[in-house]
């Protein structure tokens, strides 16, 4: 649908009640595969660049290969069960869903049906302005992640016009907890930032588990976002779509935003929502039917032959409980008061999906001020302009590192800028860009001492004006000092200097 | 009465991705039908007392450590493909979906 077609966000609102849904799945970091113990690609230690090769016989359905259950990733599993406030099964059932597509080499993905292992939690999210929102959580349960195809030929290089596909069955048999949400109402205009909260806490929580890279740009946290919309004073609920393909926390906004306007614009010229999966598309900023969604009857469940149920044992629950993190929103609270942050700046940093940076960033040794500076600052802005996750560009450690660089005097902001735009484009560690670029401020005092003199002796109306008092128009010899220097000197010192050399 | 009707049968042979003829829809109607009310006599049996299970056994469990074994190697792995460009499967475009 063009945009122009689209009903305006508050005029959509003001006809029909949102209400959405998510189905997020998270890749566990596991050493290795839910069923196999081939190496989990989703596992932050392993670098597997080629095709099939991380893979065993349980990851093709050879014949006579058989799935055994990997004990990490249910109790993995459990933690996150338990932090989304869920009850954990004493016995679940793994259960085959049976398609084909060569996705899967066995034409069935191991998963949890009716029995899944967490079940019946409320996950507390926080909006931008500190609003907390409950969300019901219908289930938290495991499977297999599926292969990768790539489709070839064809005009379009889209699967219609595809003339074969390649598979690499590397991401098949990678341990996934998919978490569902029961229909979630109430959001009304604030239903898009509520999906970006959600999804931002859900991440927050696997990496405070360290059970998940949480990576969204490698797929490592995927967001289905399921959206109806119901006339005011409806009971009964809308037709759903469910928007696939989501890999940011930018688009699943954007994503639902999209599909209230599209839906609402559809059902106010009386037309009917088909109920279906939809792709978003990063770049145009719009989602595209994909298949019709299959009722669950047509994968024909049935409880996993080839595994036995899963019972963990209630000391094992009991540990796991114990070892729970804080809760991301307690958390908040304290990391703020620790910090010393005003709720705007506090927020800035939440809002802008960085607190585990922060955080990180901090914990490596910068000042909490430098680090949300940095990372809300240049960062953010360069992150922005190359449409990434801050995250994905450059680490906690060098963030640190370079606040090192500028409180240690090495470095002035102007050039600080420049070394984390190297460490972003590849140049290595801050230290190599730094020598590399030939970054480091002149802190010899003799060559700075010769550039001040040349200034003053070049504009002796400002060196009179010093001398009288007026230290302001000390700015303009500052100036160019700093032009002198190719602005590699530190602005405090060189002011200094000015003022001494002037009063001599 | 069984449940199953040839619509169904037509439906699960889509599912299935198998290519039935009418004549083969009708029979398989019959006969799968006939293997559903077989099962469905269990369920006149079944009491409260006895819990659904899948498995004969009571057994739970059967989990192994988290460490990483021995892989296929690229050429064992292609070794049974129909086809394959070398390190990859080839298969047919599918007109589909990832689920």
């Amino acid at each position: 649908m063009a945009k122009a077609e689209l009903m305006d966000f508050d005029k959509a609102l003001e006809l029909f009640e949102p209400v959405l849904g998510f189905e997020v799945h998270v890749e566990l970091s596991t050493q290795t595969k839910m069923f196999s113990d081939a190496p989990n690609p989703a596992f932050g230690g392993h670098e597997i660049t080629e095709p099939n090769t991380a893979i065993t016989p349980v990851c093709l359905g050879l014949p006579g290969s058989l799935p055994v259950v990997n004990e990490t990733a249910v109790r993995y599993s459990i933690s996150l069960g338990l932090a989304l406030g869920c009850q954990i099964a004493p016995t679940s059932r793994f259960a085959r869903k049976n398609y084909f597509y060569p996705d899967l080499a066995k034409n069935y993905q191991i998963s949890q049906y009716d029995e899944p292992i967490a079940f019946e939690g409320m996950l507390e999210v926080e909006l931008e302005d500190g609003t907390l929102v409950q969300v019901p959580i219908e289930r938290a349960h495991m499977e297999e992640d599926a292969g990768k195809l790539t489709h070839v030929g064809g005009s379009t290089g889209r699967i219609q016009g595809a003339e074969y596909s390649l598979v690499d069955y590397n991401r098949a048999g990678v341990p996934l907890v998919e978490i569902v949400t029961k229909p979630i109402y109430g959001a009304e205009h604030r239903a898009p930032e509520l999906a970006k909260a959600y999804v931002s806490t859900i991440r927050d929580i696997v990496r405070a588990l360290g059970i998940s890279e949480a990576r969204m740009e490698r797929g490592n946290l995927r967001c289905d976002a399921n959206v109806s919309l119901r006339p005011r004073g409806q009971a009964a609920l809308g037709t759903r779509t469910e928007t696939k393909n989501v890999n940011s926390l930018r688009s699943v906004e954007r994503a639902v935003r999209y599909e209230i306007q599209r839906q609402a614009a559809i059902l106010a010229k009386g037309g009917t929502i088909t109920q279906e999966t939809r792709h978003w598309h990063e770049d145009t900023g719009a989602t595209s039917p994909g298949r019709p969604k299959s009722d669950a009857d047509d994968y024909r469940y049935f409880p996993e032959p080839d595994l036995l149920p899963v019972a963990p044992t209630p000391q094992l629950i009991a540990e796991l409980r114990v070892a729970l993190p804080e809760a991301p929103a307690a958390r908040r609270r304290r990391l703020k008061e620790e910090w010393g942050f005003s709720d705007l700046e506090f927020r800035d940093v939440v809002n802008s999906g960085l607190l585990v940076e922060v955080t990180d960033t901090v914990a490596a040794g910068a000042s909490p001020q430098q680090a949300r500076k940095w990372w809300t600052g240049e960062i953010a802005r360069i992150a922005n302009a190359q449409n990434a996750e801050p995250a994905a560009l450059i680490s906690p450690a060098h963030v640190a590192e370079i606040v090192a660089l500028v409180e240690s005097g090495s470095l002035n902001d102007r050039l600080a800028r420049q070394v984390v735009e190297g460490v972003i484009a590849g140049e290595g560690s801050p230290a190599d860009v730094v020598s590399a670029r030939g970054l480091e401020v002149v802190s010899d005092d003799g060559a700075l001492i010769a550039a001040v003199d040349a200034a003053l002796a070049q504009q002796p109306d400002v060196l009179e004006k010093i001398r009288d008092g007026k230290v302001q128009a000390a700015g303009a010899v500052i100036g160019a000092v700093m032009k002198a220097m190719g602005g590699k000197a530190d602005a405090a010192r060189v002011r200094e200097l000015v003022l001494e050399r002037a009063a001599q | 009465m069984s449940e199953i009707t040839p619509e169904r049968v037509a439906h699960l042979a889509m599912l299935a991705r198998i290519a039935l003829t009418d004549d083969e829809i009708e029979k398989l109607t019959g006969e799968l039908g006939a293997i559903v009310d077989s099962v469905a006599k269990v369920q006149e049996v079944a009491t409260p007392e006895v819990a659904a299970t899948s498995h004969p056994i009571p057994l739970t469990g059967g989990m192994r450590p988290d460490v990483p074994g021995q892989t296929l190697t690229t050429e064992q792995a292609l070794a049974g493909a129909p086809d394959h460009d070398g390190s990859r499967f080839r298969v047919t475009a599918i007109l589909g979906e990832e689920q």
